[in-house]
């Protein structure tokens, strides 16, 4: 058993990603089991981390159990590396296994994520880690645990549609833009945790390994590669992923998700890729938005804080989704971005 | 009435540890007959009532019910999942208090959408249209479909129970004291709207009452319950005009004196 000294701390040291191997092994078996089951929601016997809930402790305890020496760790907080959540996580792992970290999504060999699927297609050699604040889909209409498990077990899934319904009944159309629920594998529904719904399609047929893990809730479920993934719906309102009306400002990528940046106190904004490796790696490439770099400048002070890639915040704004609401919030709150809005 | 029954109860007992909830009953209920179980508080009625609907398990006894196919099965031994779908495909259960019932923070239409959505129905505007038609058939305005129980009357939220378990065209309603907590007026309009789909749609009612007057205006067959055991049983105008037991005859004058 390797151990390793936390940094200022030497007298304390702990195991390779933090957690004993007696844990880990039990993860792993959940993990497993998950994998069998693909969207079962598979119990264990969640740990305490040091962090809070909200920080993603389900997500982190899969990570340990799966990371090894040689991977390489990327960490993303609603599509961006450099969140307090994001480098805090990625911190962690530094220093608690000493693996090499990355910001990007072709490098990783494991990818923790809250509330984003990266852009770039996945492959078969990589592990995508989502941190799920509530994994039970059924909870919003049925809050009895012992009768969720029973509708799972019989696969009794006409109150998922009731939730739909009610959508359309009050909305118009599907209002659920964010944990908008799916069928794995043809039988277990589950939630793909607050992803915006734009990322579902996404998860089918991916060459990745998708594992989840709740740790307030004590689940972790999974799916497998190539597994069929379908969200719900209904004949005469299907299934339909957000749509933008303009490009990305930075690097103008279109059929991405895009977040809103709130640029001055005047009205401003800009909308740009959440996902900043993918923002990045195309204006490294010579991509340029209307609100773009010129290549040359790319690395120097010419536009403070508009660094490529990096979400440009001039200092006091947060970044707010068209809901006013602050961007890297805690755990369930979703961040809707330049949204033009449902075709229905 | 055909000859063969819907429904059959044998040596049916439930104890709740020391105490006797239910004790040795059996009966039977034939396709479009209703049965009312009467009987004073604490008689037996609700525990009777969850032992034929299988929501509660039996220390002794069974109870068999007619599939559609017409083969007579025991409950006991159909897998959960076939039980769960007749439960919510053959049965209905219509509960004193609305919340048991209802889903309270559900519009009215997703109440009755609910059980077809559970059987496979995916077409929103399908499942609509026949939500409609039934909050038509009990009196619920169409324009109150996408309200939620909460804002209902006690009498509204009764007759929307009842629209949400007959979506399925059950054969079989359980209905524990459907009236009970109504006004006088509320309740006799709830009244007639039961005995008028049950007449149309030809179900077969269990209603569980202490309210001999709501049994002699919907039932055909009542038994009388008094400490877990059943003590009298008939049609309901013989037991009501001309009771044989002591209790039975108390419990009709007390009715005469109210
Ligand atoms: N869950 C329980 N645990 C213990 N005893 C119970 C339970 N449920 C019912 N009983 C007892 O079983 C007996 C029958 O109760 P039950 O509820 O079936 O009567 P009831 O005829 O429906 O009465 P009411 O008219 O008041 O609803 C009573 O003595 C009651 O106290
Ligand atoms: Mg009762
Ligand atoms: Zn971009």
């Amino acid at each position: 058993m390797n151990t390793q000294a936390i940094g200022g701390m030497p007298e304390i040291t702990y195991n390779f990603a933090y957690l004993d191997e007696q844990t880990k092994r039990m993860i792993r078996r959940a993990i497993l089991k998950a994998i069998a089951i693909p969207g079962y929601q598979v119990p264990f016997a969640a740990r305490e981390m040091p962090m809070p809930y909200g920080w993603g402790t389900g997500g982190v305890q899969v990570t340990a159990a799966v990371l090894g020496r040689d991977d390489v760790l990327k960490v993303i907080d609603q599509g961006a590396d450099d969140t307090t959540n994001a480098v805090a996580i990625r911190g962690f792992f530094e220093k608690t296994a000493g693996v090499a970290t990355t910001t990007s999504t072709t490098e990783a060999t494991i990818i923790q994520t809250r509330h984003r699927v990266p852009e770039t297609a996945l492959g078969e050699n990589q592990i995508l880690v989502y941190q799920v604040p509530i994994p039970e889909p059924l909870r919003f209409l049925e809050p009895r645990e012992t009768e969720t498990r029973q509708l799972h077990a019989l696969a009794e899934y006409g109150l998922m549609h009731v939730k739909l319904y009610e959508d359309i009944a009050r909305h118009g159309h599907i209002a659920t833009t964010y944990a908008y629920p799916v069928e794995v594998a043809g039988r277990y529904v589950m939630d793909p945790s607050p992803i915006p719904k734009f990322d579902n399609p996404k998860l089918d047929d991916c060459p990745a390994l998708q594992l989840f893990g709740a740790g307030r809730e004590k689940r972790i479920y999974a799916i497998p590669p190539h597994t069929k993934v379908r969200s719900l719906d209904f004949e005469d309102h299907p299934f339909r992923v957000q749509k933008f009306a303009k490009p990305c400002a930075l690097c103008a990528a279109t059929g991405v998700y895009l977040d809103e940046v709130i640029l001055d106190d005047r009205g401003g904004r800009m909308f740009v890729c959440s996902d900043t490796d993918y923002c990045n790696t195309r204006q490294e490439a010579g991509h340029r938005g209307e609100m773009g770099v010129p290549a040359e400048s790319a690395s120097s002070d010419v536009m403070p804080g508009l660094n490529p890639g990096i979400h440009a915040v001039p200092p006091g704004h947060p970044v707010q989704g068209v809901d006013g609401r602050v961007k890297s919030g805690h755990d369930g709150v979703p961040v809707e971005s330049g949204r033009e809005g449902d075709a229905s | 009435m055909t000859e063969q029954p819907l429904l059959v109860a044998e040596g049916l007992s439930k104890n709740y540890g020391p105490r006797i909830g239910c004790r040795d009953v059996s009966l039977e209920v034939y396709p479009g007959e209703v049965l009312a179980v009467v009987g004073e508080s604490g008689s037996g009625k609700s525990t009777l009532l969850g032992l034929l609907s299988t929501e509660l398990d039996p220390s002794a006894g069974r109870v068999s019910y007619r599939m559609r196919d017409g083969r007579l099965a025991d409950l006991a031994s159909l897998g959960a999942a076939e039980r769960r779908l007749l439960m919510r495909t053959d049965w209905g259960f219509v509960r004193q208090n609305p919340a048991d019932g209802l889903r309270m923070a559900v519009s009215a239409g997703g109440n009755v959408g609910e059980r077809l959505m559970a059987v496979g129905w995916r077409h929103y505007g399908n499942i609509r249209e026949e939500a409609l038609d039934w909050l038509g058939k009990v009196e619920i305005a169409g324009d109150r479909i996408d309200d939620d129980p909460r804002a209902f009357s006690g009498g509204m939220r009764q007759r929307l129970q009842i629209a949400r378990n007959l979506v399925t065209r059950p054969r079989l309603v359980f209905m524990d004291e459907p009236t009970g907590g109504l006004d006088v007026s509320v309740q006799a309009r709830l009244l007639d709207l039961i005995r008028q789909l049950v007449a149309e749609l030809g179900l077969a009612v269990i209603i569980v009452t202490h309210d001999l007057a709501v049994a002699r205006l919907l039932s055909h067959r009542m038994v009388v319950m008094r400490q877990g055991g059943v003590i009298e049983t008939g049609l309901t105008d013989q037991v009501l005009d001309d009771p044989r037991e002591p209790y039975t005859q108390l419990l009709v004058s007390s009715v005469l004196a109210a």
